[in-house]
């Protein structure tokens, strides 16, 4: 396990001696994610409850889903499709707001947590270097989490088109149409969306991360108060909420850039069947911007845990 | 090179002084124990060798800067700062193979040939493990690292006294062979004291006293005193004096056996003798030298 590691002969060849050192360097990354997701094991657990509860309530639904079928089928066809989307719309949003949930909670332990119970003097005895380590943790929230949220969410809506074909079959009713329910046409705007909100929030990651590297304690509140307090002054002071605007931006600002329409119903975030605009969300400077913020609070993390003693 | 070699190492916390201009050169394959009260700046002083703080003063540790060079450092070091730091989510399996996935120089094969011979079985979680199991976990790991320096921070706190012994048992059997440089610090001196080659006693951030094994056994003498010599004894200077079951044990150090036998039973004093002694009881005493 450990003999490709060991210091390389003179004789190896270049190309053998730089793949040997880029080993080095992506291993510990490597198992380092692995031990976030041992650690955090309802990074997928959680996502895969609330499929399951989503699942369970539609089935029991089932008994008289035919009949709201009928129901439905007997609107102006301009209507249909939305009725018809619902649960599966349902499905994505409990799933996205699971993901937002842990991410949250993870961002605000990942750094807190080692020092709370000590063992950052374990994980230190190792040569794993800070930024590994922060990198590591960054890593769930940008990719591992985005992912796999996408994953449940194609999954349960499979699942969800499954069961309402078999009793739709059963009760001689035809499956919805493709125009009534396009999942293949929103997949991979999903994914897309999926990609274009991960990079969007960024900073907030970024900042929970940092909370969870200087925090003392409560580090929720050390993230969430400053917010709150910034914009409670300026609405006390200048009454205005320039603040609560530009949160809200940054955090939902993604849906506007990277879709070329917004939807027209309330309470939905994205239209997945407007077409993508990749150009424009990668041409707009906030992204840019955002991602700096993201790398400068990241770089105060590897900073922070370098000396932080435990707690 | 020394393995460790620090001039002036200073740290603060606050208004606290932790280490107060420590200067100290460990050389290769030496079993250095340090001594003191709690608070006296024990760990302070192993956090700075080990890179886990900031300070102020030159310190290397195997030629490299522990503030910079952490992760570097940790190929060659391997270090036990307390027990009960091990994650206690972890399974023992998934522990093994994080660490054989992270450290370049952990034999996998030898963690696994020391924990068979305990109660830690593969499928156990850390937290399902008692004390002295977790101990033996530890340091199996440590032991499994073919590392230059192993630095102990009280390893044993809070082991029972049978849990304790196989420890340093093991530490000694598997793991010392001459090339190795160990730190430690302990409240339990007198059951490492035949372990060390030296030893040092820090107080207030300071080193008190600085000495090697073999300087020890010359350099200090306890005699209990025949009552009838105890008036004789005490112009002699003792550095510290006990009652021991109603009669004198004096301390006396820079004397020879042979002015001393006189007086009565002469033997080598235990590290904890000196320790109360040299410290006064003036900055509270170590568990170990508590009678």
């Amino acid at each position: 396990m450990n003999t490709e590691l060991r210091v390389v002969p003179e004789s190896l060849t270049d190309s053998q001696t730089v793949a040997a050192a880029a080993t080095s360097r992506t291993r510990p990354l490597f198992w380092s994610v692995r031990r976030e997701l041992w650690e955090n094991r309802s990074i997928w657990i959680a996502p895969l409850i609330t499929a399951g509860v989503i699942l369970f309530g539609f089935a029991i639904a089932a008994i008289d889903f035919p009949q709201r079928r009928r129901a439905t089928l007997l609107l102006d066809p301009a209507l249909q499709p939305a009725r018809i989307q619902l649960p599966y719309d349902v499905a994505m949003y409990m799933i996205m707001l699971t993901a937002l949930l842990l991410w949250l909670f993870y961002c605000l332990d990942a750094l807190y947590g080692e020092r709370r119970d000590r063992s950052i003097l374990f994980w230190k005895s190792l040569p794993v270097s800070d930024l590994t380590t922060v990198l590591s943790k960054v890593t769930i929230p940008l990719v591992v989490l985005p992912l796999v949220a996408f994953v449940v969410t194609v999954a349960t809506q499979a699942a969800l088109l499954l069961i309402s074909n078999l009793v739709l079959g059963m009760n001689g009713l035809s499956p919805a149409t493709e125009a009534q329910l396009p999942l293949l046409r929103s997949w991979p705007s999903l994914l897309y969306a999926w990609i274009a909100m991960t990079v969007w929030d960024a900073p907030f990651y970024g900042w929970l991360l940092l909370v969870s590297a200087s925090a003392r304690r409560a580090p929720i509140l050390w993230a969430v108060v400053p917010l709150v307090a910034i914009a409670a002054i300026e609405r006390i002071v200048f009454q205005t909420n320039y603040f609560v605007s530009f949160l809200e931006y940054r955090s939902v600002g993604w849906a506007a850039a990277a879709f070329a329409s917004r939807p027209h119903q309330y309470l939905r975030m994205i239209d997945l069947l407007s077409p993508l605009t990749p150009g424009r969300f990668l041409m707009n400077p906030d992204l840019w911007i955002g991602l700096l913020v993201t790398a400068g609070f990241l770089a105060a993390a590897v900073r922070l845990r370098r000396y932080r003693a435990p707690l | 090179m020394p393995c460790i070699e620090a001039r002036g190492l200073h740290k603060t916390f606050g208004a606290t002084i932790a280490l107060d201009g420590i200067d100290l050169t460990v050389e290769e394959g030496r079993i250095l124990g340090i001594v003191g009260p709690n608070g006296a700046g024990k760990s302070t002083a192993l956090h700075a060798i080990l890179g886990l703080i900031a300070y102020q003063g030159d310190l290397k540790v195997l030629g490299r800067d522990p503030r910079t060079e952490r992760d570097l450092l940790m190929r060659d070091v391997a270090f036990i700062a307390d027990v009960a730091v091990l994650p206690r989510w972890m399974r023992v399996s998934q522990m093994l193979d994080y660490v054989a996935g992270v450290h370049p120089r952990f034999d996998r094969a030898k963690a696994e040939s020391f924990l068979a011979k305990t109660d830690v079985r593969r499928t156990h979680l850390i937290r399902e493990l008692s004390k002295g199991m977790v101990a033996q976990l530890h340091l199996a790991l440590v032991l499994a690292v073919d590392a230059k320096l192993l630095v102990l921070d009280e390893p044993t706190l809070g082991l029972d006294i049978l849990a304790r012994k196989k420890f340093y048992d093991s530490l000694l059997s598997d793991y010392f062979d001459h090339t190795r440089t160990i730190v430690v610090t302990t409240n339990q001196i007198d059951e490492i004291q035949d372990v060390l080659t030296d030893f040092i006693f820090v107080n207030r951030g300071r080193i008190v006293l600085e000495c090697s094994m073999e300087a020890f056994a010359s350099r200090y003498l306890e005699v209990m005193v025949h009552p009838d010599r105890l008036a004789a004894a005490r112009t002699l200077q003792p550095i510290h004096e006990r009652q021991v079951f109603g009669r004198a044990v004096l301390l006396f150090e820079h004397l020879g056996p042979e002015e001393l036998a006189a007086l009565g039973d002469v033997r080598t004093p235990s590290i904890a003798d000196v320790f109360v002694a040299v410290m006064g009881g003036a900055a509270g005493e170590p568990q170990g030298a508590a009678r």
